[in-house]
């Protein structure tokens, strides 16, 4: 590779190492996605929401999410608040910025539960076929009726509010479509020669499930998560403005939207900027979703 | 499987026998599919009635109660009794109608649900017709001028009602239309001197003013659901938009599309008189779908306009852990929701033709 340069050895069509022909994958995705302008704007969102999440009391310029100013309350947005101050006098643009961080770890918990319950039961169901496909696809199909909202809110009644049981709530009624993904991808490969190859080299049902059907289900569940964010973020988001999520004072767009509720005639900014922020991120998501599934499943767009 | 050739082959009077004997299977796979989500539905929600940490049985006699008495209605309440044996005793009583008392209102759940549900009917009826009306032509001009402006205008707002926070965008429109601009009414379903005026018949605000002939009243109902209906039905446009592109571009596509354009069809009636009627069946799959989703929108809608219907009858009762209240919403709403899903899957397969089989 002395006399290549790196782009022509990434898109090489003959890689002469695992590694190589790995990194060139990558490679070609992350190209396709960059040049797909819908994805790419997408990504920049998703992008600056992790930036923000991890950069927050950096970007808040000195200005605390939590430190309360009784005399400065429902002040419009000026130079030391450029958000404004909400009916405790917190800084809005602050609690903002901190809020990113509870929307990240509610779609970053759904996603770690969500995903493999779905894979599991999918790629058990279509691999095993017979009465465990059948049981399974019943239970998927139950809960795949339920009313997801309304399921969510009950849930987190019970238990109480709060963000892990905000999140136990929206799994319970996000997993059953990665169910369904991940099954008909099973069963689109479970026949074909390499599974027989592996089967006949004495390989178990688990490390056939695991190592060969799972990998091959993952980029249509990950296009699938991708546009199911935005879902999730709006319903956790509706829970928030029950009051059902994040619990005070810790910032939360939804319970911030839901403060700014009874001043909306006078004072806006107070439900304008953090319903903003929560509009912009799923938009975000919905692009990016739109997009991976333009790159990576073009026949579904 | 059969293919069309041996449909065709049939003589026509067995292939009536025939589809109706493949409608009724439909038809009972159907019901025993509903059976078994009923189920699941109730037995989800008798496990959440398990998870609150409220003591039913001091729900029942209080805190103040003996020992004995204590006992006595954990006995009555079935509670010494195994799981299995607890739920189907809930699910006897859930058929029956008995969802048990609502600690808020001292009234029967069931006969709070009655009273609050045509509230809830009226504003997510009013908004799927504002959905369809906008929704239906909106999808058909992106499909038909595809890749051009109007494709991307209604594309980009769809992708705004996708992402937009229904709660958010009511009180934005609440403070431009109400506040600002002052062209609409502000929360509830009636201004507040108007309260009382009405005869109760329907429950449906705007039917019974008119039954009444109070179109003072009329008018002003119609100012108060017009706003959240417009916003909840902006969200059904989106979907339906959505769908109806996809459905007319696979029609649009095809090659009788042509041959009317060849027989002289102006390009508009070749969408809307040939390619259109085909995409009737599915259309009303998805129209029922999002009818039922709105079932479900309305909670936040309602919430934010408080409109006093299933959405904050669900909440009110949350916030005061009314679980006997909440749950019986839940199985409420759970029910239509599952029903009309199952029904459009099942209006689905009994019409269209290729499902015939």
């Amino acid at each position: 590779m002395s006399d290549t340069t790196l782009g022509q050895w990434l898109v090489s069509e003959a890689p002469t190492s695992r590694r190589q022909a790995v990194l060139g994958n990558v490679y070609r995705n992350a190209r396709a996605i960059v040049r797909n302008p819908t994805a790419f704007a997408g990504l920049v969102v998703v992008a600056l929401l992790i930036l923000m999440a991890i950069f927050a009391p950096w970007l808040s310029m000195g200005q605390s999410p939590l430190t309360q100013d009784l005399a400065g309350r429902l002040g419009a947005p000026s130079a030391v608040h450029w958000f404004g101050t909400d009916e405790l006098g917190r800084d809005i643009l602050a609690r903002t910025l901190f809020g990113a961080r509870a929307t990240l770890t509610i779609v970053a918990l759904v996603a770690v539960i969500v995903v493999p319950i779905g894979l599991a039961v999918g790629t058990v169901s279509g691999y095993m076929g017979g009465w465990v496909d059948r049981v399974l696809m019943r239970i998927t199909d139950v809960f795949m009726a339920f009313p997801r909202l309304v399921l969510a809110l009950a849930f987190a009644a019970a238990l109480g509010p709060g963000i892990e049981n905000a999140v136990i709530a929206i799994a319970l009624t996000t997993w059953p479509p990665y169910a369904r993904i991940a099954r008909s991808e099973t069963l689109a490969i479970a026949h074909s020669d390499f599974i027989q190859a592996a089967v006949l080299q004495g390989a178990s049902t688990w490390r056939i499930l695991f190592r060969h059907i799972v990998p091959l289900c993952l980029s249509s569940v990950i296009v699938r998560l991708t546009l199911d964010m935005a879902g999730i973020i709006l319903t956790a988001a509706g829970l928030g403005f029950l009051g059902l999520g994040a619990q005070p004072p810790t910032p939360e767009w939804g319970a911030m939207v839901s403060s700014g509720r009874d001043v909306i005639l006078d004072q806006w900014w107070v439900a304008t900027i953090p319903g903003l922020a929560i509009f912009i991120v799923s938009l975000g998501f919905n692009l990016l979703g739109d997009g991976l599934r333009d790159v990576f499943d073009p026949k579904s767009a | 499987m059969t293919t069309a050739d041996d449909i065709t082959a049939r003589p026509p009077r067995q292939l009536g026998g025939r589809r109706v004997a493949i409608a009724l299977r439909r038809i009972a796979s159907f019901l025993a599919t509903l059976a078994v989500t009923f189920i699941g539905l109730t037995a989800v929600t008798f496990f959440i009635s398990r998870l609150t940490k409220i003591d039913p049985v001091l729900a029942v006699v209080g805190d103040k109660a003996t020992k004995a008495a204590y006992d006595q209605a954990y006995h009555a309440l079935g509670l010494d009794q195994s799981l299995v044996i607890q739920y189907l005793i809930y699910l006897k009583r859930v058929l029956s109608g008995d969802f048990g008392m609502s600690v808020l209102t001292s009234q029967p759940v069931l006969s709070d649900l009655i009273r609050v549900f045509p509230a809830t009917f009226e504003l997510s009826t009013f908004a799927i017709i504002i959905g369809v009306a906008l929704g239906v032509p909106a999808g058909v001009v992106a499909a038909a001028r595809k890749g051009r402006w109007q494709d991307h205008v209604i594309r980009v707002l769809g992708l705004f009602g996708y992402s937009v926070p229904v709660f958010w965008l009511g009180l934005i429109g609440l403070f431009v239309f109400y506040g600002k601009l002052g062209w609409t009414a502000g929360t509830g379903r009636l201004d507040v001197f108007y309260d009382g005026e009405v005869t109760v018949r329907t429950g449906i605000m705007l039917v019974d003013a008119a039954l009444d002939g109070n179109w003072e009243i009329f008018s002003n109902a119609f100012s108060h659901l017009i706003l959240p209906a417009g916003i909840l039905g902006y969200f059904s446009m989106a979907y339906i938009a959505r769908m109806t592109r996809s459905f007319m571009i696979d029609q649009l596509s095809q090659e009788y599309v042509i041959a009317a354009r060849i027989k002289g069809n102006s390009f508009w009636q070749a969408v809307w008189r040939h390619a259109f009627p085909n995409i009737m069946v599915p259309l009303i799959t998805v129209i029922g779908l999002s009818y039922a989703s709105l079932l479900e929108g309305a909670v936040l809608t309602e919430t934010v306009f408080a409109w006093p219907g299933l959405g904050l009858y669900i909440t009110q009762a949350l916030f005061n852990s009314d679980m006997n209240a909440v749950l019986g919403g839940t199985v409420l709403v759970g029910t239509v929701f599952i029903g009309i899903n199952l029904l459009c899957d099942l209006l689905y397969k009994l019409f269209d033709p290729r499902l015939r089989t």
